[in-house]
């Protein structure tokens, strides 16, 4: 052992912190994730609910991306395609396990019961697979530099489409299980109609119970060596290289991991309710969803993709019908004039200006008789522009929420003061 | 603009989650129950308004709103106004979970018609049965659709009556005995008319000649036709969509086979004759409707459909129209608009005077209903006969 490594071992945390320090945010985030759930069900707000478990699944792909394009600066746009395998994967397992285990592919059991855990383990399973074939798909891209890994994960993305579209139909009773066997069941996955009948599990706890583990793998991963490994390569593959890094073993493991998620992600959205399987929907258009939240949150920012998912998934959803924005407007403004910063003239000019523009919209489509839901998508695409106009760094650029803002001020403060 | 700052952007963000979290909370008016109230009744629809099959959800959102606009200067349905209330669902399933979730359960909306593709069309169905509201979907032709539950309806006729018709008009009217198929094995549609097709072609006495398989977007048929052209057939039958069609056409009489062509609703398109040019002449589809048909019902929809958009109205126009009316005709003869009433209602709908044709609604909740025969003539798809049902 170096003298280096010596000291390093002595400042390094025991492993019983280090466990507590993942253990007591994990509680928390599943606590939140029970409370919310709670909380929903009480108040009897399905379409809220289902917006929210949009909103969750895309906060794992958005950050488990991160990783990827984010963290070391690689190009994947495949990584709808890891959400089918690891979606297909875990709606098959729970599907035709439940026909053989409970001659029904309904729901079984309540909240915590039997259904529920098969649930979870098909997801964690099918997030294994989903990293395996991100193994594979990484390993000999991952070794050059520059653009192959973007070309091969189009390519694997092509792929896993045409052959789920070639799947057979999906089958209903347990007998046409039995008799069928298993390979050809494993191929039965409903072809481009879709994966149609897997039981509605994805409830809010769950999903968020999985957001609240991906955020904390990936804080964890961003802010330990691992993360400096990440980060270095993104800055300066060659630098890093130099400096010992083994650049392809990280981003393999970036890339494994990111799949993993994805196909976790998967599993949730193929047990929601209000969502079918289709080879379609996973295709390029949704790889390239998840690229723009990882781009609009700033690269290799784990809020900023948090926040990312978040707008992107709640605005459409908005937009259907453009609420009156001007007691939000009120409120911003005054909580801006409260406590803003020395740009506080500008920020209330921006305020005031972005209300005042979009009721004018609002009163002027209502005058003409011009339904504004026909054009939600030109708003959406415009928002998108207007966002990477203003900020082109993304939401939060490569930093985190709580390190900006008043907030990060008095963080900064505090790091100044205990430094030396 | 680029002066803005991180911190700014912060509580704008903030911002956008406050104002969020307002449009979202439920507003006291939706708190009411409109299939109680006297206001206007509520009905939804939810289809493909953009994306790529943008064309399917606007004509059937056209058809949907020349039926609104009927009844309510025919008074409306008891005394009371029918109002649509109309989201996109982009193609995609989860936004079309989105969108009739939240007509279910936020708009609270009586009734719900949509949507053109069997896979959203389940994704739909499953909510209407589980909030028991009922849906009639005007055009989505997989069997799934309604064998989801007692809420789910379709106006539409499925894909092995298609195959039949066809069967039928080949073996009566052609008087064919020997058909060849070349089907697209990719797609679930093409594959299930190909066995609809050969199926009752046998049982009414015809011979397969020969079966082919492609796969969609293939450029090249030559080894197919050339083993269908040494079985001499009388015709040949090609369901898939139309531009594999049209390729498959002008191949088939470079090979200098001049049986005719034989196929499906996935045929209905401008595109088809633009693709087939004179090859594609004198051959034969099945559609859910022609704008030539010369019953009443049909004149009047294409005379109104024409005034008001411009264009001749397609099947899809014409079968969200027909959706609508079943679901008019029901209301009216449903004692109440609870779920429960308005499904038994609609399931007793018999012999109901559409604009595609005359509709029975059967036992599985699917439409009983004749076919009718297109011919393409000078590039013009041109009614040639309807096909009643079995």
């Amino acid at each position: 052992m170096t003298l280096d490594q010596r000291r390093a071992a002595e400042l390094a945390p025991s492993r019983a912190v280090a466990a507590l320090r993942s253990a007591a945010p994990l509680a928390v985030g599943l606590g939140l994730a029970l409370a919310l759930h709670l909380g929903l069900d009480a108040s009897d707000l399905p379409f809220h609910t289902k917006v929210l478990v949009d909103v969750g699944i895309n906060v794992i792909l958005a950050v488990s991306l991160t990783m990827v394009n984010g963290f070391t600066g690689q190009f994947s746009v495949g990584h709808a395609a890891f959400m089918a395998v690891g979606g297909y994967t875990a709606g098959a397992l729970t599907y035709y396990s439940s026909l053989l285990l409970w001659d029904s592919g309904d729901q079984h059991g309540g909240f915590l019961g039997a259904g529920e855990w098969l649930f979870v383990g098909s997801c964690i399973v099918g997030g294994l697979v989903a990293a395996a074939a991100g193994y594979v798909v990484g390993l000999p891209s991952l070794r050059l530099r520059g653009d192959y890994l973007a070309i091969v994960t189009l390519g694997f993305g092509e792929i896993v489409r045409v052959i789920l579209q070639q799947t057979g139909n999906v089958k209903f009773t347990a007998d046409e299980v039995r008799e069928a066997g298993f390979l050809d069941t494993a191929t039965s996955l409903g072809g481009a109609l879709g994966f149609t009948g897997v039981p509605t599990y994805s409830s809010i706890f769950w999903v968020y119970a999985f957001v609240a583990i991906t955020l904390l793998v990936a804080h964890r991963l961003k802010f330990s060596t691992y993360g400096r490994a990440f980060l270095s390569i993104r800055e300066d593959e060659i630098a890093a290289e130099a400096m010992g890094v083994r650049t392809t073993r990280y981003k393999v493991l970036a890339f494994v991991l990111a799949a993993g998620f994805a196909g976790i992600a998967g599993g949730m959205f193929a047990h929601q309710s209000g969502a079918t399987l289709n080879p379609r929907e996973l295709g390029f258009q949704k790889s390239f969803d998840v690229v723009t939240m990882v781009v609009l949150g700033g690269m290799g920012s784990i809020s900023g993709a948090v926040a990312a998912a978040a707008i992107l998934t709640i605005l459409p959803e908005l937009l259907r019908d453009l609420p009156h924005v001007w007691p939000a407007g009120v409120l911003v403004l005054a909580l801006g004039l409260a406590f803003g910063g020395p740009k506080r003239a500008r920020f209330a000019l921006w305020t005031v200006g972005v209300t005042a523009a979009i009721e004018a919209i609002r009163f002027g489509a209502r005058r003409l008789g011009v339904n504004l839901a026909d054009y939600r998508l030109i708003f959406y695409a415009l928002s998108l522009i207007l966002m990477m106009i203003l900020r082109p760094q993304g939401i939060f650029g490569v930093r985190e929420a709580w390190e900006i803002g008043p907030i990060g001020r008095i963080l900064a403060r505090r790091a100044r003061r205990a430094a030396p | 603009m680029a002066h803005f700052t991180l911190s700014t952007l912060a509580r704008a963000l903030g911002a956008l989650a406050v104002s969020a979290a307002a449009a979202f909370a439920p507003s006291p008016a939706a708190a009411q129950d409109p299939k109680k109230a006297d206001g206007p009744i509520l009905i939804g629809h939810y289809g493909s308004l953009t994306g790529s099959e943008a064309t399917f959800g606007q004509n059937t959102s056209r058809g949907i709103r020349i039926a609104v606009k009927e009844i309510n200067d025919a008074g409306g349905i008891g005394g009371r106004k029918v109002e649509l209330k109309e989201y996109d669902t982009q193609g995609k399933t989860q936004e079309a979970g989105s969108a009739v979730t939240r007509l279910l359960t936020s708009d609270k909306v009586s009734a719900l018609l949509g949507e053109v593709a069997s896979s959203l069309s389940i994704t739909g169905g499953k909510l209407a049965q589980k909030y028991s509201v009922p849906m009639i979907t005007p055009s989505s032709t997989n069997p799934q659709v309604t064998r989801i539950g007692n809420m789910v309806f379709r106006v539409c006729f499925l894909d092995d009556f298609q195959g039949y018709a066809m069967a039928k008009f080949a073996y009566d009217d052609l008087k064919a005995k020997k058909v060849a198929i070349l089907f697209d094995q990719a797609q679930t549609y093409s594959k299930g008319l190909a066995e609809f097709f050969s199926k009752s072609f046998r049982e009414l006495g015809g011979k397969i000649s020969a079966e082919q398989a492609f796969t969609g977007g293939d450029q090249d048929f030559s080894a197919q036709l050339t083993t269908i052209r040494e079985t001499n057939p009388d015709a040949i039958y090609v369901p898939g969509y139309y531009t594999d069609a049209g390729n498959i056409a002008l191949q088939v009489r470079k090979l200098g086979i001049t049986a005719p062509l034989l196929g499906g609703d996935g045929w209905d398109s401008p595109k088809l004759a633009e693709i087939g040019g004179g090859a594609i002449e004198g051959s034969f589809y099945t559609n859910h409707y022609s704008h030539q048909d010369p019953r009443g019902e049909v004149q009047e929809f294409v005379r109104k459909y024409t005034e008001t958009y411009g264009q001749v109205p397609d099947a899809l126009a014409a079968l969200g129209y027909d959706s609508a009316r079943v679901l008019f005709a029901a209301m009216k003869a449903s004692p109440t608009l609870e779920g429960k009433d308005l499904a038994a209602a609609i399931a007793a709908t018999k012999d109901f005077q559409g604009v595609a044709g005359t509709i029975t609604i059967d036992k599985n909740r699917n439409a009983r209903k004749p076919a009718v025969i297109v011919e393409m003539k000078g590039g013009v798809p041109t009614y040639r006969a309807t096909v009643q049902p079995k």
